[in-house]
Formats: structure tokens, sequence, C-alpha cells
């Protein structure tokens, strides 16, 4: 595809890849290369070498960037994203590790003094624990914070929020409490693969009955003598009073 | 050696002196917004620093996830608020490097033209606070007066004097008039070099400003690479690595300019290179003004960007697109991308990921002063405790960005 865009652009990514899925030999997991960018999904517990050979071998010097990423459906849900720039050869990769909530991803505080916060900060938004961090404390989220704020699955409004209690002199936590439930409009185009349930719709999934209704013989109709006898006795009620067209003039 | 009596060095006698521990923040006028560092002071020698931030945070990459692409963008401005179009810049071209648009070129100069004049207006700010933080009063004054241009500049293209939100993905919202294109080229021809050159004559030859900065904080090639440096940081340390060549985006590879390094590495050079730049941006402003072609500001492609309103009056079609583009919004291809570019602090980059639908899936942004304020300890260890407002200021730093 052409490149349309103006976005920055960096040395050629041609023959990077290869070369690189063959330094890392066992270590990595897949290789992509999609928008112009190269993703290195290498194993779990050989992070630290494969950043190392890639630091020091192919001269990706500075660690700039360390992602969580969060998906549920996954086995192992967290990714935990590397971006990698090299000065010399003007070139980014992206490295990549899954993990779950309670494995552990070695640290790489080892190789860039940077990734203290950078790992911090992944551990505090998503939970993720990096073994060999010294220093894995809170670092955007409130003191004496609880949860991992940027999983999929903690509510944007949060569980607690705080004012300043004029009674108590200070400020207080109290649980969220709205007026209105936090509105996610769905705009997905029906046409577009949307999944709407409409009202009537749960209908289509029930099973056949044993014994479907149906009007082959009178008795099925509900029609018959009884009926008859119902309707002769007729109701006490008044009809309601027809009006003439004539009578509004 | 008779009659010469040893001098003793004085103690304490009996009691013990030990380090104490000072809060400098969160409330500071020095700590630039709402930074809380915990020092470990001998004397008034700094011995450690343990900087603890994301008072200011706000949750902006969650928020992000819930919005449509269109509707995350605002959020941008408020990140780093002294300079707010650069950070839009990462996001749009992020958007744009996904779904593979194709930007006019008249689009291209006026975000060039916009970003350099962000540069400027974020500069000002930073040399006159850090010029205040060491104790000189009038120069900030001088340079606000700049600013405050800058600030009508922008108000006059998007209508909002900070939080523009004037980048779109495949372009910019509105097209500016002449006349504004014109008053920038004056303004940038006699106001800014009158008045900058003044309020500079005032400090960068100063004694007492030199002896503030200059061999505070020296910082090694090999340590500002290790600590991810970027942007003046990484230029005052000698190393000459600016996005905007090395990596351009837009027609920042058509601009002639210098990138201006240090040679100390010091806050000194960190002061002196934003200086520099400041003259490098008005060189760019002029080209661009120079170089801006007539022609459309958004991209053609209906999908992206929004028809003209008088095109809506005429066509069902662009009133249907208008209608979808700001209910359901656009939809992005799934791919993930880290897009970075050279913001006036520093590499400020946007990783998108996104799942094919109209809302992205993660957005994480690398600010720059996360790396920069983590090397504070490194940096203030050993210098007194007054030299820690001017580490500060000549890191640049908004929390607005840091903490997001």
């Amino acid at each position: 595809m052409a490149v349309l865009h103006s976005a920055p652009k960096f040395a050629s990514n041609d023959g990077v890849m290869d070369a690189l899925t063959k330094a890392l030999g066992k270590m990595v997991v897949e290789c992509v290369e999609a928008h112009g960018e190269i993703i290195i999904t290498v194993k779990r517990d050989s992070i630290e070498d494969a950043l190392r050979l890639l630091r020091d071998e192919y001269a990706y010097q500075q660690l700039v960037e360390i992602a969580g990423v969060d998906y549920p459906d996954r086995a192992e849900r967290f990714e935990v994203v590397y971006m990698l720039l090299s000065l010399t050869k003007n070139h980014r990769v992206m490295v990549k590790v899954s993990t779950d909530e309670e494995t552990p991803v070695p640290t790489v505080t080892t190789l860039w003094p940077v990734a203290g916060w950078l790992e911090r900060e992944v551990f505090d938004l998503y939970g993720v624990t990096f073994e060999g961090n010294t220093d894995l404390r809170r670092i955007l989220t409130d003191y004496g914070f609880e949860g991992h704020p940027f999983r999929k699955d903690f509510p944007l409004t949060g569980y607690t929020e705080l004012r300043y209690s004029e009674e108590e002199k200070r400020v207080v936590y109290e649980p969220v409490e709205l007026a209105q439930d936090f509105r996610s409009f769905d705009f997905t185009s029906p046409w577009e693969g949307a999944d709407y349930v409409l009202p009537g719709d749960e209908k289509a999934d029930v099973p056949p009955v044993d014994k479907p209704k149906v009007t082959e013989s009178p008795k099925d109709t509900g029609a018959g003598k009884k009926t008859e006898e119902k309707s002769e006795e007729g109701t006490k009620a008044d009809p309601p009073a027809m009006k003439d067209k004539e009578d509004d003039k | 050696m008779s009659g010469l009596v040893k001098e003793e060095s004085p103690t304490t006698g009996e009691y013990e002196i030990s380090n104490y521990t000072i809060n400098f923040g969160p409330q500071h006028p020095a700590a630039h917004g709402v930074l809380r560092m915990v020092m470990e002071l001998d004397g008034e020698i700094i011995e450690r620093i343990d900087p603890h931030v994301g008072l200011l945070h706000r949750g902006t990459e969650k928020l992000i996830e819930y919005k449509t692409y269109l509707q995350a963008l605002p959020y941008f401005d408020r990140l780093d608020y002294c300079s707010p179009l650069a950070q839009e810049y990462s996001y749009v071209l992020a958007i744009e490097k996904l779904l593979n648009v194709e930007v006019p070129e008249r689009a291209q100069y006026l975000r060039v033209l916009f970003a350099e004049l962000t540069r400027i207006c974020n500069h000002m700010l930073n040399i006159g606070a850090h010029v205040m933080d060491v104790g000189a009063m009038t120069p900030n004054l001088w340079v606000f007066e700049l600013r405050e241009d800058c600030l009508n500049f922008f108000e006059r293209a998007s209508g909002a004097r900070m939080h523009s939100a004037w980048f779109r993905p495949g372009g910019v919202h509105q097209d500016v008039p002449l006349k504004l294109l014109t008053d920038i080229g004056d303004w940038v021809d006699n106001r800014l070099p009158k008045l900058f050159g003044d309020a500079m004559s005032l400090v960068q030859d100063n004694r007492i400003f030199k002896q503030r900065n200059v061999d505070i904080a020296v910082v090694s090639k090999e340590d500002a690479i290790k600590w991810g440096f970027s942007g003046p940081m990484i230029r005052a340390a000698g190393i000459p690595w600016d996005l905007r060549k090395s990596q351009p985006y837009d027609v920042y590879d058509r601009m002639d300019f210098e990138i201006p390094v240090g040679t100390n590495s010091d806050c000194y050079d960190r002061f002196m290179v934003r200086c520099e730049e400041v003259y490098q941006s008005a060189r760019i402003i002029k080209q661009c003004l120079a170089e801006m072609p007539e022609g459309p500001i958004a991209s053609d492609n209906k999908k992206v960007s929004p028809p003209k309103r008088g095109e809506m009056k005429q066509s069902m079609e662009a009133l249907i697109h208008h209608f979808k583009l700001y209910t359901e919004g656009f939809h992005v291809p799934a791919g993930e991308v880290y897009v970075a570019t050279e913001s006036p602090k520093g590499e400020f980059g946007v990783y998108l990921v996104a799942d094919g639908t109209n809302k992205p899936y993660r957005c994480k942004i690398r600010p720059t002063a996360f790396s920069h304020l983590q090397a504070m300890d490194f940096m203030s260890k050993g210098h007194m405790l007054p030299d820690a407002t001017a580490i500060l200021g000549a890191i640049d730093v908004v929390f607005g960005e840091c903490d997001r």
C-alpha cells in the first residue's frame, strides 16, 4: 500500500525484521510488520535478554516508553509494550510480552534506569508486577488507592469520590453516587455489524414447543356450544354511545 | 610551629546532626504545578529527591477509550496546556498513519506553522518561568507579552486562546484568513526579535543568572540516553537529536533550520538551547509563510473530514456524511502505531491501538516530563536546595502532561 500519510518517517524497515528475528532466535514468539511498525513479541522470561541484545548489538539505545494494554478475553490478558529508539540508526521497534494478573515480568531497570517509573506506571494502572524492580510503588493514582484503574473491567467513574467536608474540616472519601448513569451511546451502524437486541428478538431463539397451536379442527378454535352460550348471555355493560355525524352540527 | 594554635573545626558537641527531610510542594510556586518532592537534605545539600507525581492524574487515557477519535482530540490540549497544538499533532498523525490518509499541502504547512508558533509560545513561558525561579522578574513580564501575542494568533485561527482543538485527522479545522498570516509575518519580523532580544539581553550574560545555572545538573551524553531524555534536554547534552530533522513529518523535510546543541549539558545550556530554538522556529515560520500554497485544508476523504456547510445545504450525501461523522465518527482499521513528534518539551508520543471500531482501544500517551523528572534525583544530588528550582525550571515540566 502506498504511503499517503505524513506521519514521522524514520529509517526503512527493509530487512530489519528478518535480521532481528534471526538474532533473537528462540526468544521470538511472533514478529509482524503492519502500518509501518515492526512489532516483535518475545517470551516473557527472555524480555531482559532480548532488550539487552537489541540495545547492545543492534543499537537501540533508548527505551522511550513502556505501555500496558489489557485484553480481557485472552488467557494472558495483559500486554506490556516496550518502545525502543535507535538514535544512530534512526529507527524504532516495539517489543511486546504478555502476562496475566499473577505472573511477574522481569524488570528492565537493569538495562535502563528510566524503566523504573515506566514500570511503576504499568503496575499502578494495570497491576502487572515486575520482578526485580525494587521500587514498585504506585505512581499516578492517589495515596491509598485500591485497584488498577486502566483495566477494562474497572468502571470509568471509579468506585470512590472525594470532597471537602465542612464539618470534618478535611477531605472525605465516599462511594461514587451519580445522578445519572454514564451514558455510552452506541452509534455503530446496524448495517455494519452492530448487534442490537430489539424487543421481541428474544423469541427468535426460543426452542420449538412440543404441541404447536393449530386450528385445523373446529374444537381447536375455541368455538362450540360453550362459547355460543356465553355469547347468548351477552354483557351487562351498555354499548358505547354512537354519535351520528349530524349531531356534531 | 610554636605560637600557632591549630584551629579546630566547629562541632556540635555531643549533639548528633542527622539529615532531615522536607516536602517541596505540592503547593510551591517553583514546583511548576502540583509536584511534591520529598527531599532529604544534609544541611542545604540535597542528598536524595523522591518526586511524587500524579496529583493531577485525570485518567485521560481511560477517558479517551470511551470517546470517538474526534471527541478524544480536545483532551490533548489539556495535557500540556502550555503547548496545546504540539500535543494534538502526535495524535492526529497517529490516526492518519492508521487510516493512511493524505493531508493536503496547505494543511501541512498550516500545521507546521502553528506547531512552531506553539513552540515559541511554550518557550516564552518556560524561559520566563525559569528566569523568575532564579530571581529575575522583569524578563518574565516581557516575554509574556510575546506569549500573549501567540495566544491571540491561536484565537484568531481557532477561536480559543489555549485549548485550540484545531488540528484534525486529515488536516486542520478551518482555514485562516490572509490577514492573520500577514500579521504573523510582521510579528516574526519585527516584534519577536526585538522584544525577545531585549529580554534575553538582560539574562543571557547576567552574572547572577550564570551563577545560578552554569554547572548545575551536568548530565553526560550516556546518562541522557540512558534516562530517556529528549528535546532540549538531550540537545543540551550535546546530542543533535531532533525529531523534526531526523524523522520529519508533514513538511518539516522542506524546512531549513538548525538544531542548537549545548556543550556543557547544564541548566544554562538547556536555557540557551531553548533561546536559540525560538529563533529557529521563527525561521521555520517565515519559510512556511513564504511557501504556503493555496488549496484545501482538510483531506478529501469524506469518511474522515466533514463536508463544508454550503455543501450540506445542497447535497444529501454531504448531510449524511456530516451526521455520521459527528455521531458515530469514523472507523479506524485495526492495528497499532507509535507516533512521536518533537513537542517543545521533547518527544511526545502516542501509542494508539485501534480495533476497527470508532473508538480507540488504547491510547498511551508518552509524556516528555516522565523521564526528565525521574532523573531529578541524580541530577540534583550534591547540589544546594535553591538549585532544585533551577533544575526544575530547566527541565520544563508541566503536570497536565506528566500526570495525564
